[in-house]
């Protein structure tokens, strides 16, 4: 063996085992964690609220909550297919249908805020200043036909577009066709859209807290349309049935929503700010505004999970305090 | 350009002030692009030389297989990996969708096809002399494997580089499978594609330059590696 050969070999060698051993520490730290997954919509992510309601919750329980953020349709198929503990989603319609086809349990309304349609501000379709959102829309179609506008629309699935389409079918329109140029389906999250349509000099259909944290960067844009009663948009918080799927952590998902719609979630909830304006507007113990917006039996659901103790085993208690391992165990058991 | 140069500044300043949030990124996307080329490896290797060396029926059928594995595209394998890991799956039981896991398993699909696949022709272009007259001098099967692998370093190597490019630079199947959990399966790219979403370039380009930096040091140690390999 030449010189060159053998500091080639030891140099090898080390970087090999430096390697296996850097990677064998950093495995075994990430996988020492309690989990739970929740699946919700981009809007309550990429707003911040998440980031800032969490962490209370997740210091508290020793938990690491992950969020998957899709849309709404995205969020109950992968709870559906059993891979996700809880839902923090938008649209009565797929929400009512993921309860009763015995894949969610427990469906209580946590919050709301509401859409609005924004556009560029020349306005070609001629919108501006109306509080009609169906109204709105014949003439985006109208001056779409004509060229002279065009609307983006999210097509996935999501709370928003499934209340964009629903606003669709009022008018007696279905948008979605080839030869429709002025109707462009994006398949992307709601700040995509919104840079997309800013891009674009488009017009599009947004939830306040997304329009408020990407504001900045949407120079073209301007809130065209809003405070249609349509156009309120309330979240539920619902558990993956657990009779359907025993392997998910029911119990902690059970304590984040007693978190969320408590007092003190609620509160929290409420004090979310981006560019001091509140996003988000806490429903759950405001039982009349609740059974409105699509909860009638919201009263019903706070009490069951007021009444629901999170029964901790003496072991779970020492967990909690010593942040020991045995707690995944016993939840999942 | 004002975007280019705010997002180049602030780029800078989070490589340099060790934000730790982008390091954890990065140093996910090595663990989990890393693992993935050393099992790729502990497998590919011996199966591929095994291939290379041995003549038996459907031989040519065989690595028309793998070579057409190695254009897999990233998001038929991520779909795939979703859909065996998912909860209602034939492995749900082990509860690995959106793991680091997962997304080791996704990579490791796309790795193994290059790494079989330019073993075998690199162990198949060793020159039939050498191998002839490793068995003439009393050598034993096993001893004449060695002696080829040996001579097949460089292309092994290459193998190596190719398929951890590959797999760190991948992004439709660590999405699909991870999920793009913050702190938990976020790797560089799809970070990039988040934080460009959400009009963060500062970020992205941050990651984006520090994927470039990853790729070529790795690059240019096994680069080194070869050269210094060939001149003995």
């Amino acid at each position: 063996m030449s010189r060159r050969t053998r500091i080639l070999a030891v140099f090898s060698i080390v970087a090999v085992v430096a390697g296996a051993i850097f990677l064998a520490l950093s495995y075994g730290q990430s996988s020492r964690q309690q989990n739970l997954v929740l699946a919700t919509t981009t809007s309550t992510y990429d707003s911040g609220l998440l980031d800032y309601v969490l962490p209370v919750f997740e210091k508290r329980h020793n938990v690491k909550v992950n969020i998957i953020s899709k849309g709404t349709g995205d969020s109950i198929e992968i709870a559906k297919r059993g891979d996700a503990d809880l839902v923090l989603v938008h649209s009565r319609k797929l929400e009512e249908q993921f309860v009763k086809d015995g894949y969610g349990v427990h469906r209580v309304g946590v919050m709301y805020n509401d859409f609005m349609i924004i556009g560029p501000s020349d306005d070609p379709a001629g919108i501006a200043g109306g509080s009609n959102a169906t109204f709105a829309f014949e003439h985006i179609a109208k001056a779409g036909a004509e060229g002279k506008a065009v609307f983006i629309s999210r097509a996935d699935k999501s709370g928003t577009n499934m209340l964009e389409l629903s606003i669709w079918s009022t008018v007696g329109l279905q948008p979605s066709n080839k030869t429709n140029t002025w109707y462009i389906e994006a398949g992307a999250g709601m700040g995509a859209v919104l840079r997309m349509t800013n891009e674009k000099n488009a017009y599009t259909l947004t939830d306040r807290a997304t329009w408020f944290s990407f504001r900045s960067q949407l120079p073209h844009l301007t809130v065209l349309v809003e405070k249609d009663r349509i156009l309120l948009n309330p979240y539920a918080l619902i558990l993956v049935n657990p009779e359907k799927y025993p392997q998910r952590n029911y119990k902690t998902a059970l304590a984040l929503v007693k978190f969320m719609i408590s007092e003190e979630g609620q509160r929290l909830i409420e004090s979310f700010r981006k560019e001091n304006q509140m996003l988000f507007f806490p429903i759950a113990r405001e039982f009349q505004l609740a059974n409105r917006l699509g909860f009638p039996s919201q009263e019903h659901e706070v009490e069951w999970y007021d009444s629901q103790e999170l029964e901790l085993s003496f072991v779970e208690l020492i967990a909690l305090r010593g942040n020991l391992e045995t707690f995944r165990f016993e939840s999942d058991s | 350009m004002n975007l280019i140069l705010e997002g180049l500044v602030k780029a800078f300043w989070l490589i340099v002030s060790l934000d730790r949030e982008v390091y954890e990124i990065m140093f996910l996307s090595l663990r989990v692009s890393g693992i993935a080329v050393l099992i790729g490896a502990l497998l590919g290797v011996p199966s591929g030389a095994t291939v290379g060396l041995k003549e038996f029926f459907g031989k040519r059928f065989l690595v028309s297989i793998v070579n057409t594995l190695m254009g897999l595209p990233p998001v038929v394998v991520g779909l795939l990996v979703y859909l065996v890991l998912s909860t209602s799956g034939p492995l749900g039981v082990f509860q690995l969708l959106y793991t680091p896991e997962a997304m080791i398993i996704a990579q490791l699909i796309m790795v193994i096809p290059i790494v079989m696949g330019v073993t075998i022709s690199t162990v198949s272009s060793v020159s039939k002399a050498i191998k002839e007259k490793a068995l003439s001098l009393g050598a034993t099967n096993w001893q004449m494997t060695l002696r080829v692998l040996r001579e097949a370093r460089l292309g092994i190597l290459t193998a190596l580089i190719v398929s951890f490019g590959a797999a760190i630079s991948e992004v439709g199947a660590v999405m699909i499978v991870g999920g793009n959990i913050r702190w938990a399966t976020r790797v560089l790219t799809t970070a990039i594609v988040f934080e460009t979403e959400l009009g963060e370039f500062g970020l992205a380009i941050a990651l984006g330059l520090i994927l470039l930096l990853l790729a070529f040091i790795i690059n240019w140690v096994l680069t080194y590696l070869q050269w210094s390999g060939l001149r003995r």
